[in-house]
């Protein structure tokens, strides 16, 4: 059915959908109306679900995996210093191998005090063994969620995964959204067994100390899982796509990329845009595309090689920046390319809730054709935007 | 009981009783009961976070529990009597 909402409403009305059975949520800025439509959900009796209000991001978490533990369908939803807080219980959620889904509206994170959309808290938690799903629209929020569950709870996976929307950008912003019915989703989601429940029958001890001697060997599982879920993803995609006709071109999508002089890659939302740009540039006969890195986490490093294959010269959007020698996913991004020879290029912008325009889009195109056809980066770092004075903006 | 990181269950259970679980290893000092000291109050069994002080019956003076104690020494320190002195192991 198709109706008009957000990407917090359509996140939430997935998880109605996927028949959670335990939600516990501490709201925050920009992902507040999640929580919100939960409870309006669960308080309707639209939603049989167990909905906890807890004092804390760290608490939601926490009684997250504990629900998780004892075969709950678990849910919850935060943003940037939420998700902060949660940080050790985020690490403890793969530890624990808890198949917990959570959306995330991506938002900077202090100080100073800024409520807006970036991707600087998603990005600091990438090394905490989440796997982490960018979503360009609030369609393929909802979407995702489902196939989030259906990858998470798989026996050769179970891992949690965040799905992760631009905060205000998508959150916040009405759209048209294809609501599949139930009895569908209910043949694509399977309910969730876990191999290890708690019983009482059959007593085991859950979360106790594990020695150095075997310590590794468990952080090696998890890392195996990690892989396997590369092909599961694409797995859930696909039979997604046989049920309910959407996709999302898998862990990379390639937007006009073969044959193309330079091409930019992009997560969220941004992506919608950059598509709109390459559409006017390759109708004025310039040969861009835009890769749009749906899957981050795990990394799809095979599939961001293949452009080397197709161009040249690959940009990376970073809408955040980490203190090294360029942003994180640009560092991805080139140490996936390394022994190609790409000529590679950072742009930082959209930052703090600034918007990335059409205009912004086209500059970072222009800036990467002339370095298509200079053969060489200028410099390895481009704050697009900057009021730096010098006008070229 | 495990060989190789194949054999371990997928999520970090353990389906072993902590009784199998000899934690004596870990010490380095253990309470040496001193019978003639001793009252019976049974504070020593009540305060061992280990439960390794074993009491048989009612009337029984108390014995250790080598395999399990950490030699945490709350023992020796709660018993009234000055009863429980704390050894060092040596080998």
């Amino acid at each position: 059915m198709i109706e008009m909402m957000n990407a917090n409403y359509a996140a939430a009305r997935a998880a109605k959908l996927a028949r959670v059975d335990v939600t516990a949520v501490y709201p925050i800025t920009p992902q507040t109306s999640i929580s919100e439509k939960l409870a309006e959900m669960v308080q309707k009796g639209e939603m049989d679900a167990k909905f906890m209000m807890m004092e804390s991001e760290h608490s939601a978490m926490s009684a997250l995996i504990g629900a998780s533990y004892v075969g709950a369908r678990t849910f919850t939803a935060t943003s940037s210093h939420g998700l902060a807080l949660m940080h050790e219980m985020l690490m403890w959620a793969v530890g624990a191998r808890r198949p917990i889904v959570m959306p995330v509206a991506a938002r900077t994170i202090g100080g100073p005090w800024n409520i807006w959309g970036e991707h600087h808290d998603v990005i600091t938690e990438r090394d905490t063994g989440w796997l982490q799903i960018f979503c360009e629209n609030n369609q393929e929020v909802l979407d995702t969620v489902l196939m989030a569950y259906r990858v998470a709870e798989d026996p050769e996976v179970m891992l949690p995964i965040m799905v992760i929307e631009d905060g205000f950008i998508l959150s916040h912003t009405v759209d048209i959204v294809d609501v599949p019915e139930q009895e569908k989703v209910d043949r694509y989601l399977p309910p969730f067994k876990p191999e290890y429940p708690v019983d009482v029958k059959n007593p085991m001890r859950h979360g106790g100390l594990m020695m150095p001697d075997w310590w590794t060997e468990f952080r090696y599982l998890i890392y195996q899982s990690q892989e396997v879920a590369r092909t599961k993803l694409l797995e859930a995609e696909k039979e997604f796509e046989a049920i309910f006709g959407r996709s999302y071109g898998g862990m990379m999508e390639y937007y006009k990329c073969d044959d193309a002089d330079a091409v930019l890659v992009v997560a969220g939302s941004a992506a919608g845009t950059a598509k709109e740009v390459a559409d006017r540039y390759r109708a004025e006969g310039k040969k861009v595309g835009v890769a749009k890195l749906r899957v981050f986490r795990p990394f799809p490093a095979e599939e961001v090689r293949r452009l080397a294959d197709m161009t040249t010269t690959i940009g990376v959007f970073d809408r955040s920046y980490t203190y090294g020698d360029g942003g994180a996913m640009f560092n991805e991004v080139r140490s996936a390319l390394q022994s190609t020879g790409s000529v590679m290029k950072d742009y930082v912008g959209g930052l703090g809730g600034r918007d990335v325009t059409v205009k912004f889009i086209e500059w970072i195109f222009d800036d990467l054709l002339r370095i298509a056809e200079a053969g060489k980066a200028d410099r390895t770092v481009e704050w697009v935007g900057l009021k730096d004075g010098t006008g070229r903006w | 009981m495990y060989k190789t990181y194949k054999d371990l269950p997928a999520e970090p259970v353990a389906s072993q009783h902590t009784e199998d679980i000899m934690t004596g290893t870990w010490r380095t000092i253990r309470p040496v009961l001193n019978e003639d000291k001793c009252i019976r109050c049974y504070m020593c069994w009540k305060f061992c976070p280990d439960m390794s002080m074993i009491v048989e019956k009612e009337g029984d003076y108390p014995h250790v529990d080598l395999d399990h104690c950490k030699g945490c020494g709350i023992c020796s320190n709660e018993c009234p009597r000055g009863a429980i002195r704390m050894e060092r192991e040596t080998l």
